[in-house]
């Protein structure tokens, strides 16, 4: 069974069954039924495809209100580098993270920061004797999903690291604990401000056998009033950002992997892309490369849906904001810089599920897909969607595997109706 | 036994871009089969440097695939120029493709060879100026 958490759900109120996250879903994941659309949960990779394009606003990604934080006596807030994108004229990242400060948390540790120190661990780990290449970036739990349950040959690629924003999590708990050490485990709360509903999930289902030190995930849209409401300009604000070119380049593609400092990476975005990449990567067809970056969303992070202002937009203000900031903060000593701490890892994937398979049993197996073959000859392969499929191929294979019934098909049935009429006149 | 699965592929000749969709909807269908993932790669893998072979030397082509309970076949059929020697093209890192396709990246005379590493049987059979016709056969472990 798979117990998995999703974070997309849908508002049957406002659906109304139209056909354009059916067409869309790259997992093909949604079916519509009694007039509205349902969701595979195993099939759901949590992309967020369906949120962005719905015309209803019927889809939307589930996260917490910052009220979850009250529970905490001592509130962080971990903000993404995608949100420093979302303001016009921002010319300093230490507006946003006083701001925070302002609008109730106690302290703010840069994702962008613990991205540097992931940048230069994965240095060291491309350098590693015996690591599998080309080395696959983890950071998108999309993409860490999509690989375990569909491209198992390419789990041993996937680097082990933690993603920043669980590194970021790990270093401002130990840092609350060092500047406080009377507060417990249970009184300090992490709050990730997250571009990314599939963070969300990620947080709820822990990653293999990892649990997630994030307690609570608002969304970037969610706060974005009150944050920029607090944002006041002032001539001295304190210092607090620590993040670097490197750092913030990490909320659109190619930061991450440009940060490796070799030249033979892949970098890219899309999820269509990034299936396509990842087939030809598992046919072996691709140069020699390092290293892969793939974000399921176009333009990297910025992108996410969650967050409030257009990707290419947002990805332009990162640029002139990066412009005079020093290449990274991470700090680390020479030393330091050889060897990876053992914190950073996570052991596990999801495991491989043949979601997609027809039967048990292979015999049986075939002799369903020969009915889908032969059903399909029938069908009109127009992939109209009206029936509540995607395509006719996987209306086809509905109907074999009983979950929906052939006169579903509006055009088949239709002649159907003019052979009887035809009869009757 | 049940009866044998076939699936008929129409490859595009010329197009870098296509090459490479029969492997991806075969991948598909054998993973809706059940076949482990080694398996399923495999072929796959047989597939697609069939297909890119069948693009960059012939044009286009078919390929059959027949799904038996224990063995996967794999027959690709090409009108192209043929094979001269076919000792020598299976040789790692023997290529006649042309410079243009050789920046594309492809052309690397890893295609035969990586075909019949990656299967369990391969023959092929080709008269110069007629075409080719290579099959090969991947055998699923009980």
């Amino acid at each position: 069974m798979d117990t998995y958490e999703h974070s997309v759900f849908l508002d049957v109120e406002k659906c109304n069954g139209c056909t354009t996250c059916l067409k869309h879903c790259p997992t093909e994941a949604i079916r519509i039924r009694d007039h509205h659309a349902v969701i595979n949960e195993q099939r759901c990779i949590d992309c967020g495809e369906c949120i962005r394009l719905c015309h209803n606003k019927a889809k939307r990604a589930v996260c917490s209100k910052l009220s979850a934080m009250d529970r905490f006596k001592w509130k962080i807030a971990l903000p993404a580098p995608t949100l420093y994108g979302q303001f016009d004229n921002l010319d300093d990242v230490d507006y946003v993270l006083n701001g925070l400060l302002k609008i109730g948390f106690d302290d703010v540790f840069e994702v962008s920061a613990a991205a540097e120190l992931v940048s230069a661990y994965t240095r060291v780990y491309l350098k590693t004797e015996g690591v599998k290449k080309p080395v696959i970036s983890s950071a998108c739990p999309v993409v860490v999903r999509l690989i375990g349950l569909r491209f198992p040959f390419l789990n041993d690629n996937i680097i082990r690291m933690l993603p920043p924003m669980e590194i970021a999590a790990m270093l401002a708990r130990e840092r609350a604990k060092k500047q406080h050490p009377e507060l417990s485990d249970d009184e300090i709360g992490v709050c990730f401000i997250s571009p990314c509903p599939a963070k969300v999930s990620y947080v709820k289902n822990g990653f293999g056998g990892y649990r997630s030190l994030v307690d609570v995930v608002v969304s970037i849209s969610d706060i974005y009033f009150q944050l920029i409401n607090a944002m006041k300009h002032s001539d001295d604000l304190p210092t607090m950002s620590s993040s670097g070119m490197i750092g913030i380049g990490w909320a659109t593609t190619g930061g991450e992997a440009t940060a490796i400092f070799n030249e033979n990476y892949l970098a890219a975005d899309g999820i269509d892309n990034v299936i396509r990449v990842l087939d030809q990567i598992e046919n072996g067809n691709i140069p020699k490369l390092e290293f892969i970056e793939l974000n399921a969303c176009t333009g990297g992070c910025v992108g996410g849906v969650m967050s409030m202002q257009n990707p290419f937009i947002a990805k332009a203000r990162l640029q002139s904001l990066r412009r005079y900031l020093p290449v990274s903060q991470n700090f680390l000593s020479k030393e330091e810089e050889k060897y990876i701490p053992e914190g950073y890892f996570f052991n596990s994937l999801p495991t491989y599920n043949p979601i997609s398979r027809l039967s048990d049993s292979m015999a049986e197996s075939m002799r369903m897909m020969s009915d889908i073959q032969k059903l399909r000859e029938e069908l009109p392969g127009i992939d109209c969607g009206s029936c509540g499929a995607p395509t006719c191929r996987a209306f086809a294979e509905d109907v074999v595997r009983h979950r929906a019934d052939l006169r579903d098909c509006m055009i088949a049935h239709r002649e159907e109706l003019e052979q009887y009429l035809l009869k009757k006149g | 036994m049940s009866e044998a699965l076939t699936f008929h592929f129409d490859v595009d000749g010329e197009n870098f871009t296509s090459a490479g969709q029969a492997s991806v909807q075969v991948k598909k269908n054998l993973r809706q089969l059940g076949l482990t993932p080694e398996i399923i790669r495999r072929v796959s893998i047989a597939m697609y440097e069939g297909e890119i072979n069948m693009v960059i030397h012939a044009g286009g082509g078919m390929a059959d695939v027949t799904v038996n309970e224990d063995t996967i076949e794999i027959v690709l059929t090409d009108h192209g120029p043929g094979i001269k020697d076919i000792d020598q093209a299976m040789q790692e890192g023997f290529s006649t493709a042309p410079d243009s396709i050789r920046q594309l990246g492809f052309g690397a005379g890893m295609g035969l060879p990586n075909m019949k590493r990656y299967t369990d049987h391969m023959h092929i059979a080709s008269t110069v100026g007629v075409g080719t016709t290579i099959t090969m056969q991947v055998n699923i472990p009980k």
